[in-house]
């Protein structure tokens, strides 16, 4: 009897065991894969977040183009007009700020200029209580920020002590939730608690101006404590593609293009970096192997206003610029940019390129300096880069932001560069964490982690990543809807037999090449096509429930498909067009708009099927479109969803 | 040939989603992930035989593609490790059930899960707390909790 029970015991022991060891290798499989379906939309929002900077870039192309091949149009189609820099400005705009009144009706904060820490309290409580900071206080602030601002350095020098460390903040994009929160972990700016905050303040989240408002108005209580460096979204072009611009007009109907107007220049005043303890070089972008320090220390910065409109060559005469308005290639956008090429109004080329790359450029692993592909604009440079330019300038580490990273900070190049990033859950809920890193000469620099939570981070991790995943594959299928004709022209061409279907990788050499995307095709089919028994991808199958609607039934689909895609660009082509900002443009100006775009961007789109659109959307017949109800029309319907408007996806403003 | 190449492919976009600095090498730890994410299931005793097959003479802590591609394919072409069928994981569930309840309790899960085989990290069993255990009964019902797993992963 005793043998028998204990033979059994060891038996069922040992099945149990066995059960025990399926139950744990079938979890960790299944984690693993929730892991790797995680990081797929991560890489998924990343690689789109670039390829539109990259449309930004070539966007900013198609504005040199333009100011070029403005001469050759008969200069009464365009409104132009002309704003030029003066000490009379100045005077104008601070009696236009003490010309706003703030109506006794008012019930949100009211700032005492000088300012003093109670004002930075009395900020946060109305912010957090979602109130909206009076358009006078904001072009107060601006004003008086952009003063301080003029008097400083290209870099500021921040000397630590183990009584006075630093904390270094990095991209916050108008989530005013993780500012809070850092506040909250780290205390506010004080004199004994510097912060430098290391650009991207604005842009993608939806305070971008209370963040920029907490961040101003701390920099003038503590000027020598709060550090602003500009980050490549400091910049009135990228505003008006990635929502901030937007967010202004929407708060601020009366005041907005003022703001707009000064920020635009007070953006320019931003130092380009910051320097701590003589060692340690904070920049918003990075470097690359020319990147010249005692250059950029003495560059005159306000004269880069927008990182991506490069100057033209010297050479090419600026005699134009003497007669104002109707001649030459003056655009009235915001901030009214002018023809470059006269060395007085823009940095000399060699100088804005030395600019670009500080607020472009991405460290990556391989060795040498490569043009920044997935961006556009400055470069990726490897450790032998970073070793080479620290040694020259006697520096020992880079602090820069720039790039999302999961955990919010990630050290590469040997421990020589640091990437420091602070909006969590930036592309979507639970993407990823923010952090800050507080540095004391003499000790090691000291990371904190946080992430903002919501009633979302309470649900399991699968239903976390599901979420994440389905918004990823939402915006990659809009991608694909938006280039449908160009993609199933590539399918069918790679499809001898018409069959309909095609082996996995010519499919995904397809979506790589059309797309321009660089992502896990073959993991990721399963998501975005039907796959038959064998394995063939049923191509047509990934633009079956989803359609972007027609504004109008007569437009064809190719022209349908290209505005929806160039949206963006309309948009802010439109916006630069529209002097008065009325949110109206003419007929004429949207016809030789229109004629220039399709010529630059090679489309080959008849001109009539526009002029019918443009005709069709004139409703009151006045000869004017008002382009946010045309761009509107343009939308992606996913047909078992509620129809989503651009505004709703988070990386379609 | 075409087989073996398709492969290659594969392994190398898993491998590359996880290679932050895009110079070929991903962090040791997430070798594990990868493999999985492909279809296999090692466990973790033979995870960590292949992950000394493929590490640097002096571990570096990264793991380099070319090293792990060959290992990889070999894994795929010979279909090691294969995950488990779902009838098979039903019935380790009913094993642990001594009593046949059609539940486990959430204690009984953490004792199995914690201490046996290759017992899990706090971390590991919360996270599969979360998702399985039902708050209210305070216990698993496994056959829902199988199939809600199969759904979520088609």
């Amino acid at each position: 009897m005793g043998c028998n029970t204990s033979s059994t015991r060891i038996k069922n022991s040992q099945t149990s065991l066995r059960a025990v060891l399926i139950i744990q290798n079938w979890y960790r499989g299944y984690k693993a894969r929730l892991k790797a379906r995680q990081q797929y939309a991560l890489t998924i929002f990343q690689s789109i977040e670039y390829a539109d900077e990259q449309d930004q870039i070539q966007l900013c192309n198609f504005f040199s183009f333009m100011l070029e091949n403005y001469t050759h149009i008969r200069k009464e189609e365009i409104e132009l007009s002309q704003l030029t820099e003066s000490k009379q400005d100045m005077r104008d705009k601070q009696d236009y700020i003490h010309l706003i009144d703030v109506p006794d009706s008012y019930q949100g904060p009211r700032l005492q200029f000088p300012l003093t820490c109670a004002d930075i309290d009395l900020l946060l409580e109305a912010f957090k209580g979602k109130q909206i900071l009076h358009a006078r206080y904001v072009l107060e602030v601006l004003f008086e920020t952009q003063k301080l601002l003029k008097q400083m350095p290209n870099f500021t020098q921040i000397q630590t002590s183990p009584s006075k460390e630093v904390t270094v903040c990095g991209d916050l994009h108008g989530k005013l939730d993780d500012l809070f929160l850092i506040f909250y972990k780290n205390g506010l700016p004080s004199g004994s608690n510097p912060y430098v905050f290391n650009g991207d303040f604005v842009d993608r989240g939806r305070n971008s101006i209370e963040v920029l408002m907490i961040l101003c108005v701390s920099f003038l209580v503590y000027p020598n404590d709060l550090h602003l460096n500009r980050g490549n979204h400091e910049d009135y072009m990228m505003n008006l593609r990635y929502g901030f611009t937007k967010e202004i007009l929407h708060k601020y109907k009366v005041h907005g293009k003022k703001i707009l107007q000064t920020l635009e220049e007070l953006y320019t005043w931003l130092p380009i970096g910051t320097i701590i303890d003589n060692e340690i070089l904070v920049v918003h972008g990075g470097i690359s192997e020319t990147t010249d320090l005692n250059l950029l220390h003495r560059v005159e910065r306000n004269k880069m206003k927008s990182v991506l409109m490069p100057p033209k060559e010297i050479n090419k005469d600026c005699n134009n610029d003497s007669k104002p308005s109707k001649v030459g290639v003056t655009i009235s956008a915001h901030g009214r940019i002018k023809a470059s090429g006269c060395p007085s109004e823009h940095l000399p080329k060699h100088e804005w390129e030395q600019v670009v790359d500080i607020l472009w450029s991405d460290p990556r692993g391989k060795k040498g300096c490569f043009p920044n592909t997935g961006r556009g604009g400055g470069c990726y440079f490897g450790p032998d880069i970073t070793s080479k330019i620290l040694n020259k300038f006697q520096l020992k580490m880079i602090i820069r932001s720039h790039e999302c990273k999961p955990e919010g900070y990630e050290i590469c190049h040997g421990g020589k560069v640091v990437t420091i990033f602070s909006a969590s859950n930036y592309y979507e809920e639970d993407s990823n964490r923010g952090a800050y890193v507080k540095l004391c000469s003499g000790a090691n620099p000291r990371f904190f982690q946080y992430q903002v939570t919501d009633a979302t981070c309470f649900q399991p991790l699968h239903q976390r990543v599901s979420t994440m995943e389905n918004s990823a594959i939402k915006i990659l299928r809009e991608r694909m809807i938006s280039r449908k004709t160009d993609l199933i022209h590539a399918f069918q061409h790679q499809d001898r037999r018409k069959s309909g279907k095609l082996p996995v990788s010519q499919w995904a050499f397809c979506m790589e090449s059309i797309l321009g995307l660089h992502l896990p095709w073959r993991s990721l089919s399963s998501n975005l096509a039907t796959i038959d028994e064998n394995g063939n991808i049923e191509y047509m199958s990934s633009f079956r429930n989803i359609h972007i609607e027609k504004p109008i039934k007569e437009a064809n689909s190719a022209l349908v498909e290209i505005l929806y895609r160039y949206r963006s660009d309309l948009e802010i082509i439109f916006n630069a067009i529209d002097t008065d900002h009325s949110g109206l443009i003419s007929m004429e100006e949207f016809r030789t708009m229109w004629k220039l775009f399709s010529s630059h961007y090679n489309l080959h789109i008849d001109d009539s099927q526009v002029n019918k659109i443009a005709n069709i959307m004139d409703l009151n017949r006045d000869g004017s479109i008002d382009f946010t109800e045309f761009l509107k029309a343009f939308y992606v319907v996913h047909k078992y969803e509620a129809m989503i408007k651009p505004e709703a996806t988070n990386l379609g403003t | 040939e075409i087989a073996v190449a398709e492969f290659h492919k594969k392994i190398k976009e898993a491998f590359e989603v996880f290679d932050h600095e895009s110079n070929n090498t991903v962090d040791v730890r997430e070798i594990g992930t990868i493999i999985r994410s492909l279809g296999c299931c090692p466990s973790e005793g033979e995870l960590h035989d292949l992950i000394a097959e493929i590490e640097e003479e002096e571990p570096t802590g990264y793991i380099r593609f070319e090293k792990f591609l060959p290992v990889m394919t070999e894994i795929l072409l010979e279909r090691r490790y294969r995950p488990i069928p779902e009838d098979v994981l039903l019935r380790a569930f009913e094993v642990l059930d001594t009593a046949k309840h059609g539940f486990l309790t959430k204690d009984e899960l953490i004792k199995y899960m914690t201490e046996e085989g290759e017992p899990f990290s706090q971390e590991e069993m919360e996270e599969m707390l979360s998702a399985a255990i039902d708050p209210e009964s305070n216990s698993i019902n496994y056959k829902d909790y199988i199939s809600m797993m199969v759904i979520d992963e088609n």
